[in-house]
């Protein structure tokens, strides 16, 4: 319900990393990192931002979504493993005392960008 | 109040001074070429602007002594109640202050205001009703209060299980609100609020004889997505269970202000 809002983080944060020299940007892709434990719909994200994107050079880039595990780590018995069920208690010693290491991504990783005036001197 | 500043962070940026076309990267960017085009490494969470005035916050209440409680769960879960319970047992020996977040309406406001606490009603309606609050919102509110005048800030969050949980507004503890007319299978479905909330509350334990209800079971669940979490059970309308719940509430404010 807030993928409206982190729609338009995205491109503000790909616009201000545009660097200057770049006359006509267009960027192509977007690659996010999004954590399976962040509360965050894709379909609504792409949708959100396909319709905040216009008339922006982010306008009709992709949206690739790069979907990380939730890791944990015991503090315990330092037992790694992945989660994949709701259930944050150790896989192997039953402790409840645990590390999150990932899974709350949510982060513009990089993006494709073309300056179409360049391509048009070619 | 209008909800727009997590929606402009450029108007945020002049206000820290920052210069405007400036490349957000925390190290320098490095850009490789690529088939059509090239790739420019950013690296940078999307909730960083938040997350960063949530640090504001939390140093403000830090610097005030204002210990500062975030209150999320589904709507009707009796939040709004359990909140009025809670005033009447700690004003005026505790100087607390409220923020209310609601899509639209100032019924929640009107209601805790009896307390004869300070309270400051957020719509959230601008865009046709946000989820959550964010740390701006948070920010923008506290210029109704003295902070110098509050031991005690509650914040009732817009009713929702998903978006809240991935705001920080620079709280000290947040709470959940389940009820028992509500799923015990909540926890499971929504671990994110689950796993980053501090203490539960299981409200309406009074309706239990009515319903097919298992707290036991919802407790258990609570349990798998966040071990050793508090859980109290309570009726904001029988006030059965809120001392106890009270009581943790003064603790974790005596931990930080150590009042």
């Amino acid at each position: 319900m807030h993928e409206m809002g982190i729609a338009l983080e995205i491109i503000e944060i790909v616009r201000s990393s545009i660097p200057e020299s770049v006359k006509r940007p267009r960027v192509e892709r977007v690659h996010l990192k999004i954590g399976r434990l962040s509360a965050v719909v894709t379909d609504s994200l792409r949708f959100c931002f396909e319709v905040a994107s216009e008339e922006t050079p982010l306008a009709g880039a992709e949206l690739v979504v790069d979907e990380i595990p939730v890791e944990a780590q015991c503090n315990d018995c330092g037992h790694r493993w992945t989660i994949d069920e709701p259930v944050f208690v150790c896989a192997s010693c039953r402790g409840g005392s645990l590390t999150l290491l990932s899974g709350r991504e949510l982060d513009v990783h990089s993006f494709q960008l073309i300056d179409e005036e360049n391509d048009h001197a070619h | 109040m209008p909800i727009e500043l997590f929606l402009c962070p450029k108007a945020r940026h002049h206000k820290e001074g920052h210069p405007h076309h400036h490349p957000h990267t925390k190290g320098p960017s490095t850009a490789t070429r690529t088939s059509g085009g090239r790739e420019i490494r950013v690296v940078r969470r999307v909730l960083d602007v938040n997350d960063r005035m949530a640090a504001r916050n939390r140093e403000l209440f830090a610097e005030k002594n204002v210990f500062v409680l975030n209150l999320m769960s589904s709507p009707g879960s009796g939040k709004t109640t359990t909140l009025e319970r809670t005033l009447e047992r700690l004003v005026p020996e505790i100087r607390c202050g409220v923020i209310v977040g609601d899509i639209c309406t100032t019924a929640d406001a009107d209601r805790l205001a009896v307390s004869g606490a300070p309270v400051v009603q957020v719509n959230t309606d601008e865009f046709g009703g946000d989820c959550h609050l964010a740390a701006h919102v948070i920010e923008n509110a506290l210029e109704n209060f003295d902070l110098e005048a509050l031991d005690l800030l509650i914040v009732e969050n817009v009713g929702n299980l998903v978006c809240p949980a991935e705001f920080d507004i620079g709280e000290d503890r947040r709470v959940v609100v389940l009820s028992v007319t509500e799923g015990e299978d909540k926890p499971l479905k929504y671990p994110l609020m689950f796993r980053e909330c501090d203490a539960a509350l299981l409200n309406k334990v009074d309706l239990l004889p009515h319903l097919d209800f298992d707290a036991d079971l919802a407790e258990a669940n609570i349990w798998q997505i966040h071990p050793d979490m508090p859980v109290f059970r309570t009726s904001a309308k029988t006030g059965e269970g809120l001392d106890a719940w009270i009581g943790w509430i003064r603790d974790r404010m005596r931990e930080k202000t150590g009042a």
